[in-house]
């Protein structure tokens, strides 16, 4: 079981996995997440679902490596397999539910950054075979940590590149590419972001100058995934949250992101002393 | 005569050391303990005991084998209604069934039947002796969602019946509740958990984790896709409620469910493991249920200096009496008649108090019972690092809402009849998913309930 099949690094930092997981290929839809755990010590990491194929019963995802956990995950080598993949999880996106027809009159922007490149890949493959038109804002530190830039021009009608130093595309935040577009005259039905948090509060504060419709995808902590441990409570529209179950994509206007990225550094100094924890005291 | 002897006490762990430690806190009856204890039973010709269990195992029957020395005698009457008596032996609330029933408690103290149970299941574990037959196999396919005690009590009596049994279990290891919620001090997972369940590998039931019905596959699809005959859904009540009241945002504030899961299921308490949990210096529990115990000794074992805080006195406290006995023995702090209004938090974002309003009993209400009223003006506030909210828990919506056809009442609950039929045919549920939060022996039952139902139908 959740054998990888294929692995290869994007980048020193970044690891893509084909991992056999055919129940979950089987039902996954755009906008969802699963949970992975490397070996038997390993947490329940979630990440999010970046391609399924059905016909091959495999899940792909994306691994950047930031603390311990996620170092394991990227360690494991083509042929090992993982202990867990479980999934799918939370709501699909809402446009899942438009029919081709409506789709195709329809235009949408992604706002990537980071990590959050893989997830707005099968999106924009979803839309773009059915006929929407799309465009994709990508922002990365430098042109070695960009991620899907050839999958990604292969779903869209234009694709922005933009890096901080310079080194590709535009130099630049992807809010200021965001703003050019707008400020250009171009339109959009809706906006899509996925990245760091603090890139999505950012945007949302960009796109409501152009009262772009925008969508955002949570990536909170979990540790179950299916609404039974509340580690992932958000605050929307005044409102307590599970992005795990009622998300993870959510109205970006109704979001707490400073909340949200408060919560997200709960455990943050334990994973610093990861090396030489002492949990009981003696 | 019998009765002049006094209840065998059970030895346990000192309660200095065990505070600092996750292994089991009671040892248990061995031979000679478990003889003398159960030599007490007047074998009453009318057993309240028996009448009081929710699965009417048959309690002055085997307890006789007991105190006759006759082990495997006492493990096969249990067999006949139980299936589950290491558990049930351990978490069991003996004080309000069984025991509670007993006709010895009236002027001194009841036959300690929980401790005889559990050394009847534990002494045939260690001596490899299983009572479980199984009848040939009927090439019948069912389906049992959730692998909690509802689930495993279901699958168990269909296996034996010669059904051919998949439990679906959404985390990653079997076991439900006793495997995320109860913790390893109260029973011990590979000890107990782990060897009930391989019993029911042993029967051939398949158990496939990290499926999620009505996310990875749904209902209507194991019926019209994989074959299944019959679905049960013992799904339990896995969703934590909060207080909703200001600050519960605030870092620091977890459900008890995150808390324990991240100790339980995830073993945070171990070295070995990845994944983290905070205690702090002092955590406040709020609740007084067998969870909000759990909580409290968890945080307690994990360094912190441990206050529950609830908002009646303790004659209401719903937890058992030996969970309440046990944590106030290893230092918990009990503050009742209190109730928590607000968390407050520090200019970082995480709690630094939770402020609770003093309560008082008011006039009997229509049922008699005095319930707690505001004192005026009366609010305290509690330093703490850490708040664990323990108030219970609802039904998990996912299946209900992915199943066309499933009625749930208004709160999110199953409907289901005394037999655990619902609303669609085919379908039966049973445990939490039906009742809300309740106990690991109704659980069961119900699970046991919905087996026979389901193969009375299935027979045609």
């Amino acid at each position: 079981m959740y054998e990888i099949l294929l692995k290869k690094d994007l980048n020193p930092a970044i690891t893509l996995m084909e991992v056999s997981a055919p129940r979950l290929a089987a039902s996954a839809k755009p906008g969802q997440f699963l949970i992975v755990r490397a070996d038997e010590n390993g947490e329940r990491i979630p990440l999010t679902v970046c391609d399924y194929n059905k016909e091959r019963g495999t899940v792909t995802i994306v691994t950047q490596k930031v603390g311990a956990s996620s170092k394991k995950i990227c360690d494991l080598e083509q042929g090992e397999s993982f202990q867990d993949v479980s999934g799918p999880l939370g709501r699909p996106s809402d446009f899942i539910a438009e029919s081709d027809e409506e789709l195709r009159n329809k235009r949408f922007i992604f706002i990537a950054g980071g990590l959050g490149t893989a997830p707005v890949y099968p999106q924009a493959k979803y839309l773009h075979e059915r006929g929407a038109k799309v465009d994709i804002i990508i922002g990365a530190k430098s042109a070695d940590l960009l991620i899907l830039e050839e999958e990604m021009s292969r779903v869209c009608d234009n694709l922005y590149i933009c890096t901080d130093d310079g080194s590709k595309g535009m130099k630049g935040l992807v809010t200021e590419k965001l703003s050019q577009l707008c400020e250009a005259g171009e339109k959009y039905d809706q906006a899509v972001s996925i990245g760091p948090m603090i890139m999505m509060k950012f945007v949302t504060l960009t796109a409501k100058k152009y009262d772009l419709p925008l969508v955002v995808s949570l990536n909170t902590l979990m540790v179950d995934g299916t609404g039974m441990c509340g580690a992932c409570r958000v605050t929307v529209g005044g409102k307590v949250r599970f992005a795990c179950v009622e998300g993870p994509e959510f109205d970006a206007y109704q979001v707490d992101f400073d909340e949200a990225m408060r919560r997200q550094m709960m455990y943050k100094s334990q994973e610093v002393e990861a090396d030489h924890k002492c949990k009981i005291r003696h | 005569m019998a009765n002049k002897i006094d209840r065998v006490p059970v030895r346990e762990q000192d309660p200095k050391v065990r505070a600092t430690n996750f292994d089991e806190v009671c040892y248990g009856y061995n031979e000679q303990e478990a003889m003398l204890e159960a030599s007490r039973c007047l074998n009453c010709r009318k057993p309240g005991c028996m009448l009081a269990c929710p699965v009417s195992v048959k309690i002055p029957a085997f307890v006789e084998k007991v105190a006759a020395g006759d082990f495997e005698g006492a493990g096969k009457i249990i067999a006949m209604d139980s299936s589950l008596p290491a558990i049930c032996g351990r978490v069991c609330s003996q004080e309000s069934q069984c025991e509670g029933s007993c006709i010895l408690g009236v002027k001194g103290q009841p036959v300690a039947i929980g401790k005889l149970e559990r050394f009847v299941a534990d002494w045939s574990t260690e001596n490899g002796i299983s009572y479980s037959e199984r009848e040939a196999p009927n090439g019948k396919k069912v389906a049992v969602v959730g692998s909690g005690p509802a689930g495993l009590a279901c699958a168990s009596d269909l296996a034996k019946w010669g059904y051919d049994v998949t439990i679906f279990e959404s985390l990653h290891k079997p076991g439900g509740v006793l495997q995320y919620g109860i913790p390893e001090f109260r029973l011990p997972k590979d000890k107990v958990v782990g060897v009930e369940i391989a019993k029911l590998k042993e029967l051939g039931i398949k158990i496939e984790t990290n499926v999620i019905i009505g996310r990875t596959i749904t209902i209507e699809q194991l019926m019209q896709e994989e074959g299944f005959s019959a679905v049960f859904v013992g799904s339990g009540a896995g969703l934590p409620k909060f207080m909703n009241i200001p600050g519960e945002s605030l870092n620091g504030v977890f459900s008890a469910n995150e808390f324990l899961t991240r100790n339980n299921l995830m073993k945070a308490y171990s070295q070995e493991s990845d994944t983290p949990i905070y205690a702090g210096h002092k955590a406040v529990v709020v609740g007084g249920g067998n969870v909000a115990m759990d909580a409290a000794r968890t945080a307690l074992r994990l360094g912190a200096e441990v206050t529950v805080v609830y908002r009646r006195t303790e004659k209401e406290l719903p937890a058992r009496a030996e969970e309440v006995h046990h944590a106030k023995e290893e230092g918990i702090i009990f503050k009742m008649l209190t109730n928590p209004v607000e968390i407050l938090g520090d200019e970082k974002g995480w709690v630094r108090a939770i402020r609770c309003q003093e309560m008082e009993l008011g006039e009997p209400d229509a049922s008699g019972r005095r319930s707690p009223v505001a004192k005026e003006g009366a609010l305290l506030d509690i330093e703490t690092d850490v708040v664990i909210m323990s108030l219970g828990t609802s039904p998990n919506p996912l299946i209900a809402g992915t199943t066309p056809g499933l009625e749930v009442d208004r709160r999110g609950c199953i409907v289901a009849t005394a037999e655990g039929e619902t609303s669609k045919e085919y379908v039966y549920a049973g445990g939490d998913a039906v009742t809300g939060a309740a106990t690991v022996i109704l659980a069961m039952g119900a699970g046991r309930k919905a087996a026979k139902a389901i193969d009375e139908k299935l027979k045609g």
